[in-house]
């Protein structure tokens, strides 16, 4: 197996998406899928009203969460360790990497087989698992065929929207012992099915992400269709489950609006095919589930997004993925270009905060602020408007007038340049003294002919910027000398 | 287990969270939501039985339906057994259904699930190719069954064998998930898991081409007994 991914750095933003426009095979694969789920979105919310209701639902959920968030997780924490399971926190990717490989080492374990997780790919756990001779198997069909291909992701809900039946046959065909070469898609699953079975017999650890946590009960919800998830939660002796501070929620009632809004956003179904609602490992009479059970809460940048409630709301996220599947860029550069776990638009304003603004510089403007992305947000994150602050973020450090005042972000002020600032400086100055002003149309005209030909990005498809060769105030003179209106 | 440096090292990340949590300031406060109000206020068809929608959202996600009435659910159910043929069934000691179902078949084609699963796992992965499970309850608008695994009917039962049988009893189908979570009150003592299963198990992954029996059953076979409710 292949367990080297491809590195893909959100720095080469432009450089992919630019590949990726080139890339017809790719562009029609995705633009399919997109439409369809955008359509099959649609058919679930017919009435927008009752739309509007839920979704309002929903964000109040979300918001009321975050708002008691250091509680929340204080009874969370308390509640599941009365239930026994064990709670682990992490600041970074590694503090969760050194829980996953001290409890795997103390197992003795070397194969993990793993559910659907984004959080686990943030930590790139398969990767460091690897390194240490466990291997980390992705048990989600889709996950699973990337794994064996060492591609990665470009869709959070289909991650291998952009592989063709014939890229999947051909990957098991190589990869799994005595797999006939067929691109029947129902042979396909049956293959990778039968593949799966017998690791999940072996497996000594369950590694799964979490889709909700309740406080009030100490409660994990997972929502899947294949039952991959359920498998990894309850047949291996050992359950590991990985998720972000965030995904919390007071009351298990809370759960429900939530829900009723993350299939039909994601995939366009009312309901997926299981809704494991997970409070515990196997107790005492039980026959199955597992014996032990723990949870790795992970910061990784979501305090910085919590810090200030100018971003907060980037949290209230349930990772439905329909703001990518709306996005007019995403649906034409593809998930890989982004380089982050999280592409599209919930991508571009939470990776800031997981990575830095430094390296993700270029994804808050991967938009036209068209709005489709609020418009089907189902917890209402005002997508365009974090946007917006992540630009005025990478172009201002701190000690320049934000308002309201805030504290810096990492890469704060990353995409300002002293000769930007200065030119800004200078057109200020310019506009705000009448002399000036004057000096600089009387000279403009006539230095027209220093403007430089090609002018950095601009001219790549447009005319090079000249000042005009007469002035506004010049021309108005003129026509009343020439007694015009 | 003492000195533990993982144990150190998680201190040190959650009091270094809760440090940056509590020193936030205050969102906007919201109204604490009202989900039961939400639910309340909803409209539900009245054009159709709450049955009627229920067996009509549980086909829609690919669920056999076998309507039956208290009195003659066995033969239904050896009517279900004659269709699918399971070589081996996999079901639970002491259930309310246990012994009619062990009445239906022959004692060889019975698999009962007394050990823990480590014992049972290769048996269970290889050969038994059904399970017979009771269920809670189940939900009209989604067309889903609830379970609540317990001793008798493991986690497992429902899981692993391709083909998964559930009885339903017409009057616990509730109206909506909300309802039956209230009702049924789970929150006073949360089973270890609750499910809540809608059709077989299902993946779109390769070319977005629909398939059942992902990693989970690939058939589910309701037997519904109309016992009332249901108005």
């Amino acid at each position: 197996m292949s367990a080297e991914a491809v590195t893909v750095r959100p720095e080469d933003f432009k450089l992919r998406s630019h590949e990726a426009l080139h890339d017809a095979h790719l562009r029609s694969s995705f633009r399919g899928a997109m439409d369809f789920l955008i359509e099959r979105r649609a058919l679930q919310f017919p009435d927008l009203q009752a739309f509007e209701r839920l979704r309002k639902m929903g964000e109040q959920v979300r918001q009321h969460a975050l708002n008691h968030l250091p509680d929340l997780l204080e009874t969370l924490e308390a509640n599941l360790t009365a239930r026994g399971v064990q709670v682990h926190w992490a600041e970074t990717p590694e503090d969760a990497n050194r829980i996953f490989l001290d409890i795997a080492q103390r197992h003795e374990a070397s194969l993990m087989v793993k559910g659907k997780s984004m959080v686990s790919e943030e930590i790139e756990l398969n990767h460091t698992m690897a390194a240490q001779d466990i291997e980390c198997l992705e048990t989600d069909m889709g996950e699973y065929i990337l794994q064996l291909d060492g591609d990665r992701p470009s869709h959070i809900i289909m991650p291998a929207i952009h592989k063709t039946k014939q890229d999947v046959a051909e990957i098991f065909h190589e990869h799994i012992n005595g797999a006939p070469l067929t691109d029947d898609v129902n042979e396909l699953i049956g293959i990778g099915r039968q593949a799966l079975r017998e690791k999940f017999g072996a497996a000594k650890i369950g590694v799964s992400g979490v889709n909700f946590m309740v406080a009030e009960t100490g409660t994990l919800v997972l929502v899947e269709n294949e039952g991959n998830g359920r498998l990894c939660t309850t047949v291996p002796d050992v359950h590991i489950a990985i998720t972000g501070i965030e995904k919390v929620v007071e009351k298990l009632e809370h759960v429900l609006p939530l829900y009723a809004l993350l299939p039909k956003s994601a995939t366009g179904q009312a309901v997926t095919t299981y809704l494991n609602i997970i409070s515990g490992p196997r107790r005492d009479g039980e026959k199955d589930g597992p014996q032990e059970m723990h949870l790795v809460l992970l910061d990784n940048g979501r305090t910085q997004a919590y810090r200030e409630t100018r971003y907060r709301a980037t949290l209230q996220c349930i990772r439905c993925g329909a703001c990518m599947n709306h996005c007019p860029v995403y649906t034409r550069v593809g998930g890989l270009s982004y380089g982050t776990t999280y592409p599209g638009p919930i991508g571009s304003i939470i990776s800031p905060h997981l990575v830095g603004l430094e390296s993700t510089r270029d994804l808050p403007t991967a938009s036209s602020l068209c709005g489709a992305c609020g418009e089907v947000c189902p917890v209402k994150i005002p997508i365009p408007d974090m946007l917006m602050k992540l630009r005025e973020a990478g172009r201002h450090s701190v000690t320049e007038s934000m308002t309201p005042p805030s504290q810096a972000l990492v890469g704060q002020g990353t995409v300002r340049r002293l000769g930007e600032v200065l030119a800004w400086k200078g057109w200020r100055l310019l506009y705000s003294n009448a002399a000036l002003y004057r000096l600089f149309a009387w000279l403009a005209p006539r230095l027209r002919w220093l403007t430089p030909p090609v002018q950095a990005g601009w001219t790549q498809s447009r005319a090079p910027l000249k000042p005009a060769p007469q002035s506004l105030r010049a021309m108005l003179a003129q026509r009343r000398r020439d007694g015009g209106g | 287990m003492s000195a533990n440096p993982i144990r150190d090292a998680d201190a040190r990340a959650r009091g270094a969270i809760f440090k940056r949590l509590r020193a936030a300031p205050a969102g906007e406060p919201v109204a604490v939501p009202d989900v039961a109000g939400y639910y309340a206020a909803r409209a539900v068809p009245q054009d159709e039985s709450r049955t009627a929608r229920f067996i009509r959202h549980a086909q829609s996600w690919r669920a056999e339906v076998v309507e039956t009435t208290p009195a003659d659910w066995p033969q239904a159910l050896a009517g279900v057994f004659a269709d699918k043929r399971p070589a081996r069934l996999l079901l639970g000691r002491g259930t309310a259904i246990a012994e009619t179902v062990a009445g239906l078949l022959p004692a060889e084609q019975l698999r009962w699930y007394d050990e823990p699963l480590a014992g049972i796992k290769k048996e269970l992965f290889d050969e038994v190719d059904a399970g017979i499970t009771t269920t809670v309850g189940a939900v009209a608008e989604t067309g889903s069954l609830l379970l609540h695994p317990t001793p008798a009917e493991p986690r497992t039962l429902s899981l692993i064998p391709p083909l998964h049988i559930a009885v339903l009893h017409e009057r616990q189908i509730f109206e909506t998930l909300h309802e039956a979570m209230s009702t049924q009150r789970w929150t006073d003592a949360m089973p270890t898991n609750v499910l809540m299963i809608t059709g077989p198990s299902k993946t779109a992954d390769i070319q977005r081409v629909l398939v059942y029996g992902a990693h989970g059953p690939k058939e589910l076979v309701i037997l519904l007994i109309r016992d009332g409710g249901g108005a």
